[in-house]
């Protein structure tokens, strides 16, 4: 650490205020923050809660996703050599799929990271850590065979539009990397959807569709239960694995990052949700997504992931403790409503959290509205 | 003499009617007016011009005869007055542009009937036309339409180009970029994404001009 210090003290002088490289002051103190804790103190008085700030808590959410996105690196290259009819070695399907992988982790990084440096300089304002976790959860959320200019398109887009024009990270209205998503989604539907896309260079005979998809067109998701649970299966890099992902919900529960009520409350709606679909399988034999088992629901597609990773975004959800149970049930509620009543959109979940992200607002006035009408009502009895 | 005594035909005062919507006023970015259009009429460039020069006529004329109209029209029923005056020129639009650009007018179908409503025009002949001679009037509403024109351009302009990789219906992107991979972006079709562009437009202009910024 004293290197890194050394390196960091002896470039200081020219990134600071007059020095010659006076406009990269904003990239120098990233960099520094990123190592060492800022000696900097509040001057005033502060309300000290916890010794976590927003980098730790950062760092812990990436890391919660480690597991999920080892697991899609090896999914990509399982899957690759399956579609081809070959066994590999765990190793050589994991270092395909890295090969595949790594280069959409890097254009995320360095095109969400270079806008986020941009503000930030002109605006003076400090380089935070909000595009860390956005910029490892996008890979991890999209098809292997996405283009990398159409990733890098799509993370401008969501970056601008989703979170700088709200004044950077923590005003952002929606989750900047759903949002990068639901961009590529709606903009190059088909390099998001089908049955080409998520399989990296499969064979071309081999139908490679989600298990929704074949939900979707009448077919069973033609998986078993083990295979639910661990995973491997086509669908986007991090989103299929249960256990890889159960890990990450263990990680950021256990380190208290992510709220433990909106997570329950988003799987409890989601549950609730297909229970009452499945009630009606009978009446509509049409539609054979309907006749999936409740508890499948929640265990195949992007279901899991976005109740671990995306919904608990603190940012974009509700504030009141009422309003993180509402929040979160009714993204679930409506995640498998699209997923199943929506034949356009086999998958429902990442519409569904866009669309509670904006109701978040209004769920915390009302929250807060009913409190203070509830104490004006014991106010007035007691008088 | 009372040559002196008159006005200018364009003096500075009167320029400022046609320079002040294109840039400070305007009508979309500062009164956000008539975004429906802009929504409806932008996915192709051509369109868009066909329908700015329409709203063209209408405005321009419109306020010249509200204007020449204004000391006779009862307030209490000026409303309906005006609106008859703008659905009378929008009819003679359509006919013009259903007898000489009959593809044209198919496009934009419902939206050159749907100048009546625009609230643009509703807003200056209320605002200006109704108090102000016919020359102020008129160069007020020439200033107005060009602001909603150059916007309403601007957007197509993006909107062909990536949505549909051409202008004017010629192909700009040439086809080594598609056999490269390039896509046309479906998103730029979509109606919202007319309303990002509006927003970038206004956000462009707002941080370029502090004065703009509301509290």
């Amino acid at each position: 650490m004293k290197f890194i210090r050394n390196i960091l003290d002896s470039v200081k002088p020219h990134v600071q205020k007059g020095g010659k490289f006076q406009a990269f002051h904003s990239m120098y103190d990233a960099a520094d923050t990123l190592f060492f804790v800022p000696d900097v103190v509040t001057t005033k008085g502060s309300h000290i809660r916890d010794g976590v700030d927003m980098k730790r808590a950062m760092f812990i959410v990436v890391i919660a996703l480690v597991p999920a996105l080892l697991f899609g690196m090896w999914n990509v290259g399982f899957t690759h050599f399956a579609s081809i009819g070959e066994e590999a070695e765990i190793f050589t399907a994991f270092w395909y799929g890295f090969l595949k992988v790594l280069p959409i982790i890097l254009v995320s990084y360095g095109v969400g990271l270079g806008i986020e440096i941009a503000f930030a300089q002109s605006r003076g304002h400090e380089v935070n850590e909000g595009f860390f976790v956005s910029g490892m959860l996008i890979p991890l959320i999209v098809p292997v065979t996405t283009p990398l200019w159409m990733v890098a398109v799509a993370v401008a887009f969501a970056v601008i539009f989703g979170k700088e024009v709200f004044g950077g990270t923590g005003m952002n209205i929606v989750n900047p990397a759903l949002m990068t998503r639901a961009v590529l989604f709606f903009a190059y539907p088909s390099a998001m959807s089908g049955d080409k896309v998520w399989i990296s260079e499969s064979a071309d005979a081999i139908s490679g569709a989600t298990p929704l998809a074949e939900l979707t067109a009448g077919n069973g998701s033609g998986l078993s239960l083990f295979e639910m649970l661990v995973g491997n299966y086509a669908g986007s890099v991090g989103e299929t694995s249960v256990i890889a992902i159960g890990i990450g919900a263990f990680i950021l529960l256990f380190t208290g990052v992510a709220n433990w009520k909106i997570m329950t409350s988003f799987f409890v709606g989601g549950f609730a949700m297909a229970v009452i679909l499945h009630s009606f399988a009978g009446s509509f034999p049409d539609n054979s997504y309907l006749e999936l088992c409740p508890w499948e629901h929640i265990l195949i597609g992007g279901f899991a992931f976005g109740g671990v990773f995306m919904i608990t975004d603190p940012v974009t959800a509700t504030q009141t403790e009422t309003g993180k149970w509402i929040y979160g049930f009714l993204g679930g509620f409506i995640a498998i409503l699209v997923r199943v009543l929506n034949p356009a959109y086999p998958e429902g979940v990442m519409l569904a959290i866009l669309f509670v992200n904006i109701f978040a607002p209004t769920i915390d006035f009302y929250v807060v509205d009913a409190n203070i009408k509830k104490r004006l009502k014991r106010a007035k009895v007691s008088a | 003499m009372a040559a002196n005594e008159r006005e200018p035909l364009f003096s500075p005062k009167n320029l400022k009617l046609i320079t002040n919507p294109i840039n400070v006023d305007n009508p979309i970015t500062k009164q956000v007016l008539g975004i429906c259009s802009a929504l409806a009429v932008t996915v192709k460039l051509e369109p868009a011009i066909v329908m700015s020069i329409s709203v063209l006529a209408v405005m321009a004329f419109g306020n010249l005869i509200i204007s020449l109209m204004r000391n006779g029209i009862p307030s209490r029923i000026r409303i309906i007055v005006q609106l008859v005056v703008i659905a009378a020129l929008v009819i003679l639009v359509d006919q013009v542009l259903k007898a000489y650009a009959y593809d044209v007018s198919k496009q934009l179908s419902v939206f050159v009937g749907l100048i009546i409503t625009n609230c643009i025009i509703m807003g200056r002949f209320e605002a200006f036309a109704m108090a102000n001679k016919p020359w102020p009037s008129f160069l007020d509403g020439l200033g107005n339409a060009f602001g909603y024109a150059w916007i309403l351009i601007a957007v197509a302009f993006f909107r062909e180009l990536f949505g549909s990789g051409a202008l004017m219906g010629y192909q700009i992107i040439p086809d080594s970029f598609y056999d490269m991979g390039y896509v046309n972006n479906g998103l730029v079709i979509l109606p919202p994404m007319a309303l990002f562009a509006v927003a970038a437009i206004i956000w462009v202009q707002r941080s370029r001009n502090k004065e703009l910024i509301e509290d």
